[in-house]
């Protein structure tokens, strides 16, 4: 009987809610100039390492000749290797480790969050009181004390990100959640004795999925930040790593000299980090605007 | 209100209290023995047991703890495993250094970011509006340190050669000695946290224009001057309060990558040397230190949004 309902309901959405989450979104010139922006810088990051090192002559650690000449499209760095190689060879880490760290944030604070909202009590508190301890440190000095006890590795910088933005997206979950678990739907499904991560996943994480997706751009938005700064510090990638993050590290110090070592990193990261956060800003509209028609 | 403010405060010890049990923790988990690292491999086996007996590493984990905690009270942070210096001599300066850079970002930032954001809610949809909430969008998507490089490149190496890039003060001089090489860095923090403050104004402002009492002291004639600042502006700095807050709060930890760029010998620049060198004590005392700056900005923000509520004003709870 449940399945005949939620098809008439179904089909009953599919007449009077005309354009969806997403058509909202691709609506707005915003999110098409995102798209467009971190679509290239993705391309680049994606498709370069393939390149190497047939478009180039050199791969991302080879020798290429004295440091900081301007031999090649854009000179040697500090090494004497061929900055575009590694600018090339340089994005895919930084997406891989920021989408992993993204993910996990998501999953330990959507879950948290949810289970804090629906079940209440003491474990509501104990879970957002833990926010609270996790909360009075700062996102990068968090981060700082895990690699001082476990050391520069890509696993501790995504598990620390994901860890410190699992909060944040609780808290978020958790106020969006408490609003969906007082409807009748869920009631009914109680009465069912539906279990009770079936009705999570099923009855209140679709009704959420609005703000849940601000919040994974926003947190996307930040990994990408978190993770290249950690490698800007040093104490991310490591060399001879081809990354953007450690890139800039590395050829500050001629940025009169052979300026591009420093630029091609920083305005790719600079494009995908502004990209991604019109994408974020017009997720939020879309889904602001699906809220008040409802 | 005391009482909601009471309870607020004794929930910021509490989880200051949880994070310092956290921080401690750190340096179990670390393989080695601090003494060992302070005295090198040629250290003889008594050398070893005296200076553990000094750093009190035979005692129980729980008695270390305490005497640990109890040391940040006294301003006992320690001694550094790197150099074998106290700790609190280390950043005694540094700490000074860091307050004059957030002190600069924050009184720069929050003056002009209520004042454009102001601007930006008064001329809704014109042109001024859009290519502020347009500026402050991208900046507020920008990683630090790309604002940083970008000012850099602006202003000290390549576009025009004005301004210093590094901070380099010498020793026995402070660093406010040279105000040159404090542009750059204070710019830098200004470009990060006033976006958020922009928004947050314009946001609140368009909110409070849009509501019943602008209206009416409209509609009876006040003077628009007088409308904008004796009724609107008021109602809307409560919120504001709180992203400001936040902004500093965050500038506590923003500093690192900040201080980093410009070589500015701060808390910051400290703690990623300290990093480097997995100098354990001195990032505990550093982490603890922000942490505390943390809790108690956020502290003061709560304060500020229970005593500008005015639902709390007449002492009713929540």
């Amino acid at each position: 009987m449940t399945t005949i309902d939620t098809q008439l309901e179904a089909s009953a959405a599919v007449v009077d809610t005309p354009p969806g989450l997403l058509r909202r979104i691709v609506r707005q010139r915003q999110a098409k100039i995102g798209l467009v922006l971190t679509g290239i810088v993705v391309l680049v990051a994606v498709v370069g390492p393939l390149l190497l090192p047939w478009l180039t002559g050199y791969t991302s650690t080879e020798f290429a000749g004295r440091p900081f000449q301007p031999d090649g499209l854009f000179g040697t760095d500090n090494l004497g290797r061929d900055i575009f190689s590694r600018f090339l060879d340089g994005g895919l880490t930084l997406l891989v480790f920021a989408a992993l760290a993204t993910a996990l944030g998501m999953i330990l604070g959507t879950a948290a969050g949810m289970l804090a909202a629906y079940q209440g009590g003491r474990l509501d508190s104990v879970i957002m009181r833990g926010n609270d301890v996790l909360l009075a440190l700062p996102q990068l000095v968090f981060a700082l004390l895990a690699i001082t006890v476990l050391g520069p590795q890509g696993w501790v910088v995504v598990l620390v990100i994901g860890i410190t933005h699992a909060p944040r997206i609780a808290r978020v979950t958790r106020s969006a959640a408490s609003a969906v678990i007082t409807e009748d739907f869920i009631r009914a499904s109680e009465m069912y004795a539906v279990p009770r991560w079936k009705i999570l996943v099923k009855d209140v994480l679709p009704n959420i999925t609005g703000p849940l997706m601000v919040e994974l751009g926003l947190r996307m938005t930040y990994s990408i930040a978190a993770i290249a700064s950690l490698s800007f510090l040093g104490l991310g990638m490591q060399p001879p790593t081809a990354d953007w993050g450690l890139m800039i590290n590395e050829n500050r110090i001629a940025l009169t000299l052979q300026p591009w070592g420093v630029i091609l990193p920083v305005l790719a990261i600079a494009i995908l980090t502004v990209g991604s956060n019109l994408i974020t800003d017009a997720v939020a509209r879309a889904s602001a605007t699906v809220e008040e028609s409802k | 209100m005391l009482g909601l403010i009471l309870r607020r405060l004794s929930i910021s010890a509490v989880i200051l209290l949880v994070v310092s049990m956290l921080v401690f923790v750190a340096t179990l988990l670390l393989p080695g023995d601090p003494a060992q690292a302070l005295l090198g491999q040629q250290a003889t086996p008594e050398r070893l047991e005296a200076l553990r007996a000094q750093m009190n590493l035979n005692d129980p984990f729980a008695q270390r703890y305490l005497h640990w905690l109890g040391g940040l009270f006294v301003g006992d942070f320690g001694v550094s495993t790197a150099s074998g210096g106290s700790v609190a001599v280390l950043l005694g300066d540094r700490i000074a250094a860091s307050l004059v850079l957030m002190a600069g970002a924050a009184a720069i930032s929050i003056p002009v970011g209520v004042i454009v954001g102001t601007y930006s809610a008064l001329r809704r949809g014109k042109a001024g509006d859009h290519a502020a909430t347009g500026v402050s969008l991208v900046l507020a998507a920008l990683p630090d340190f790309v604002i940083g490089i970008a000012l850099v490149t602006l202003f000290s190496t390549t576009v025009f050669t004005v301004l210093p890039s590094v901070t380099m003060a010498p020793p026995g001089e402070h660093v406010w000695d040279y105000p040159s090489q404090l542009i750059l860095p204070i710019l830098t923090l200004v470009l990060v946290i006033m976006p958020y403050i922009i928004r947050m104004m314009r946001t609140t402002m368009i909110e409070v224009l849009d509501s019943g009492y602008v209206e009416m002291a409209r509609l009876k004639g006040v003077p628009e001057r007088q409308v904008i600042w004796r009724h609107a502006l008021p109602h809307a700095i409560a919120p504001v309060a709180q992203v400001v807050a936040i902004q500093l709060a965050w500038l506590a930890g923003g500093i690192v990558v900040v201080e980093f760029l410009f070589r500015y010998p701060g808390v910051g620049q400290a703690l990623v040397d300290a990093v480097t060198n997995r100098d354990v004590q001195v990032v505990q005392a550093l982490a603890m230190l922000i942490a505390a700056v943390y809790v108690v900005v956020n502290l003061l923000a709560d304060i500020v949004g229970i005593v500008t509520n005015p639902k709390l004003r007449t002492g009713g709870t929540r």
